[in-house]
């Protein structure tokens, strides 16, 4: 089962995770020698952290060859489902808005690596891989996209609204902008239950110009909420580049007096030091800003070519030099945790696992009419919602 | 879908907790002996030709006996503290109660409804936002995703305008969108409608902006006793309920029960059986309308007022029935004109009850202006008792 791919292995004494799938690892995956040592390495990260009013983490990251394998399968899985759904909406399988998040799978694994389930993800539109990271199904997903009936969100919500409530991973929000005082109200919600467990609010670069961001920031800042808000930097905000668009594009120092840590949001182990380094932080100190500074090979959406407002060297530069997946595979490759053959092969597997949920998906029929007026209120009770009629109006009166 | 299951709207102890909406006659009788017991001067009966003055200083009531059905005597408040005490008994019986606004904690709210409960539960559960609409209101549907039970305070119902964002989209749709998976049991609630000479901008009615609003609730309160039932039942529903009060009714005076009770949140409230004709009001109106009714009776025609109540969905059950009784139907309200809520009513009993019509349906609502400073302009703003009594006398020809 695909999900059992996304299985989160941490080498270090993490906090207990809430994921319920056991290891081992599918037999294909391990036949051939491929190195599962959890002895830890330390690695640098690509580059220094820069901080502001704060002092960064270091640039040494212990990871361990099961966790750079992980992050090199999780990734890649990522990266084939994202391609998958570039098919299937050509092929008007997909409809409407689809926000593809190839290139920036290093934030969404980085960042599962270095908190539990119990912390809580909330995101804006690009949030398949979000969703898959938190445990979501792919068959879920897939079938989400194609508005099926055992689509995570039964098929009503769309490429939008992926949520995983018992992961806590919420949503999937279509609004610039809008989750983020929503995440500052779950983070709310954690500081009152005294929970001890943090808030991750992503945003992108062209969200961090919202109003609702600055007074959503204020009250965490004068409340200490534990959340973090992550800005995922791919320095476009549809068509507009960030430096048309944003006075100052530096946005972890946007927060004035919250602090702030400017990532490189390609190297999957930067992403988790810093994410490690924000949880501790917010817990004790109150919010801070996360700047990843990342890239999406795709455009916008699916609906936008992606190459009018930057040109295509610049796009293959950056597969070149900073491709997220290329890099884990270098440091495998390095160590000698595998070879070349062994992952090629890991990732013919993967894109086997993602066929093989589409077509699942596929047999997946379209929710029944019924389901127009489930879920518009709680216990609908019987009733169907007509707007402002009731159906006991469709009775005839004594 | 569960067809008979009780609402669990507000499944919790007390009175008057929801039947099921079924077909059952049985059941639907039932309901109407209920719901006519409270006219007659049940609990906290308010209504029947109370007189309030425009500026709602506290009114008599003309039944100086205790409230019929309440154990114990009753005791008298304001509406302001009608809420309070929702609150109060809310906010101790649960724990994941907790409001937020702007001067609620400290000040104590600008209408004192949250007066001295920072006090009592602490700065966290009583929380002091910035004025900051959009995000507090996000904050609020955030943390009810996230297990609370938030009560969000705009201090004037027109500045949620801001939050409108938050309360169509994440507020109203989530449920729908997650496919269930996230309940949102928050109530965003606040003073609304034309007052004492207020200003165009702090005398807006928002029922209308929000009635589209899939996945919301609307509820408007206009007396002490349905003020508290339905706070009550709105923290307790599971749904995101917008309860509308108004800037002049906070001291209106009432001899509520001591025991605890709930409003259903769907019910229409009959203030005064009758036989001529149908007057469907909500919040304020109500007041004119009773005054208008005076006349009325004194002119001979005996009109049934029934104050709705429930915005979103509307109770077509009593509403129903109503006008199969006077096949005459007058809608008095203080929403504008244009896609008001009297425009949906009016297009809900066409559509449902069309054959039991005697006369056109009319509809008395604001002037479509924004309200005016000067008392004589905004005076005709509003609806006018004597509106009322002339639209009753040329309906009743």
């Amino acid at each position: 089962m695909a999900g059992a791919i996304l299985r989160r292995v941490t080498p270090t004494t993490a906090s207990p995770r809430v994921a319920p799938l056991p290891l081992p690892l599918p037999v294909p995956l391990l036949a051939r020698g491929v190195s599962d040592s959890t002895d830890a390495i330390t690695v640098s990260t690509s580059v220094p952290f820069k901080s502001h009013i704060v002092d960064p983490p270091p640039r040494e990251a212990t990871t361990s060859a099961r966790e750079l394998l992980a992050f090199f399968r999780d990734m890649s899985l990522m990266r084939r489902a994202e391609i998958a759904a570039d098919s299937l909406y050509k092929a008007k399988l997909i409809r409407g808005f689809c926000h593809l998040y190839d290139g920036q799978e290093a934030v969404a694994v980085g960042m599962e690596a270095a908190i539990t389930r119990a912390d809580a993800i909330t995101t804006a539109y690009r949030d398949h891989c979000l969703y898959l990271a938190r445990g979501g199904d792919l068959v879920a997903a897939f079938a989400e996209l194609m508005g099926r009936r055992d689509g995570c969100s039964r098929g009503k919500g769309g490429s939008m609204h992926f949520y995983k409530r018992d992961a806590n991973f919420f949503g999937g929000h279509g609004i610039v902008g809008a989750q983020v005082p929503l995440g500052c109200g779950i983070a709310f919600a954690q500081r009152y239950r005294k929970e001890g467990t943090v808030t991750f609010d992503l945003y992108g670069d062209g969200a961090a110009n919202q109003g609702q961001l600055f007074e959503a920031l204020n009250m965490a800042a004068l409340w200490k909420l534990p959340v973090v808000l992550v800005c995922e930097n791919n320095h476009y905000g549809m068509g507009t580049a960030e430096w048309r668009a944003s006075k100052s594009p530096a946005y972890y120092k946007r927060g004035d007096y919250v602090p702030g840590l400017k990532v490189d949001g390609m190297d999957v182990l930067a992403v988790k030091q810093a994410c490690k380094f924000a949880k501790e932080h917010v817990l004790e100190s109150g919010p801070i800003i996360l700047e990843m500074d990342t890239y999406r090979y795709h455009g916008h959406s699916m609906s936008d070519p992606g190459s009018t407002y930057r040109t295509r060297d610049e796009i293959a530069g950056i597969r070149q030099e900073r491709d997220p997946i290329e890099r884990v595979r270098k440091l495998i490759l390095a160590h000698e945790f595998a070879t070349a053959q062994e992952l090629k092969d890991m990732e013919k597997e993967l894109r086997k696992q993602v066929d093989a949920a589409i077509a699942k998906a596929k047999e997946s029929p379209m929710p029944d009419p019924s389901e127009l007026f489930t879920n518009v209120y709680v216990n609908d009770c019987g009733l169907e919602s007509f707007g402002v009629d009731r159906k006991v109006v469709r009775t005839v009166l004594p | 879908m569960a067809a008979a299951a009780s609402s669990a709207l507000h499944a919790v102890g007390a009175v008057a907790s929801a039947k099921p909406r079924s077909a059952a006659p049985a059941v639907a009788r039932r309901r109407s002996v209920r719901v006519a017991a409270a006219a007659k001067g049940g609990p906290g009966s308010s209504g029947r030709g109370r007189m309030v003055a425009r500026s709602a200083v506290a009114a008599k009531a003309d039944e100086a006996a205790a409230a019929a059905g309440s154990k114990s005597g009753g005791h008298e408040l304001l509406l302001f503290e009608a809420l309070r005490e929702a609150l109060i008994e809310e906010m101790n019986l649960d724990p994941t109660v907790c409001v937020i606004g702007e001067d609620v904690g400290h000040y104590g709210g600008s209408y004192k409804v949250t007066k001295g409960l920072a006090e009592m539960f602490g700065d966290l559960r009583v929380l002091d936002t910035p004025i900051a609409e959009n995000s507090f209101t996000g904050m609020g549907v955030g943390a009810a995703m996230k297990g609370l039970r938030p009560v969000v305070e705009g201090m004037n119902m027109g500045f949620l305008l801001l939050a409108y964002n938050q309360i169509s989209n994440n507020c109203g749709m989530l449920h729908y969108t997650s496919g269930g998976q996230f309940k949102i049991p928050i109530v965003i609630r606040g003073p609304g409608g034309v007052g004492r000479q207020l200003g165009a901008e702090h005398s807006q009615r928002l029922e209308s902006y929000f009635q589209s609003i899939p996945g919301l609730q609307m509820v408007a309160c206009s007396t002490p006793y349905n003020a508290k039932g339905l706070m009550k039942a709105a923290i307790r529903s599971e749904n995101p309920v917008v309860l509308f009060e108004h800037v002049l009714l906070y001291n209106l005076k009432e001899k509520i029960p001591d025991e605890e009770y709930i409003c259903c949140l769907e019910e229409a409230e009959m203030v005064r059986p009758g036989e001529h004709v149908t007057i469907l009001t909500y919040s304020r109106m109500r007041y004119h309308v009773m005054q208008a009714a005076k006349t009325l009776v004194n002119k001979g025609y005996d009109p049934e007022v029934i104050d709705i109540r429930s915005l979103k969905p509307f109770d077509l059950h009593t509403i129903g029935n109503s006008i199969k009784k006077t096949h005459r139907v007058l809608i008095v309200e203080e929403c504008m004109r244009t896609g008001g809520i009297g425009a949906s009513l009016r297009s809900a009993i066409i559509d449902n009850f069309w054959d039991y019509l005697d006369a056109p349906i009319m509809c008395l609502s604001s002037q479509d202006v924004p309200t005016p400073y000067a008392s004589t302009l905004e005076d005709a703003t509003v609806v006018q008792p004597a509106q009322i009594v002339a639209a009753v006398e040329q309906i009743c020809q």
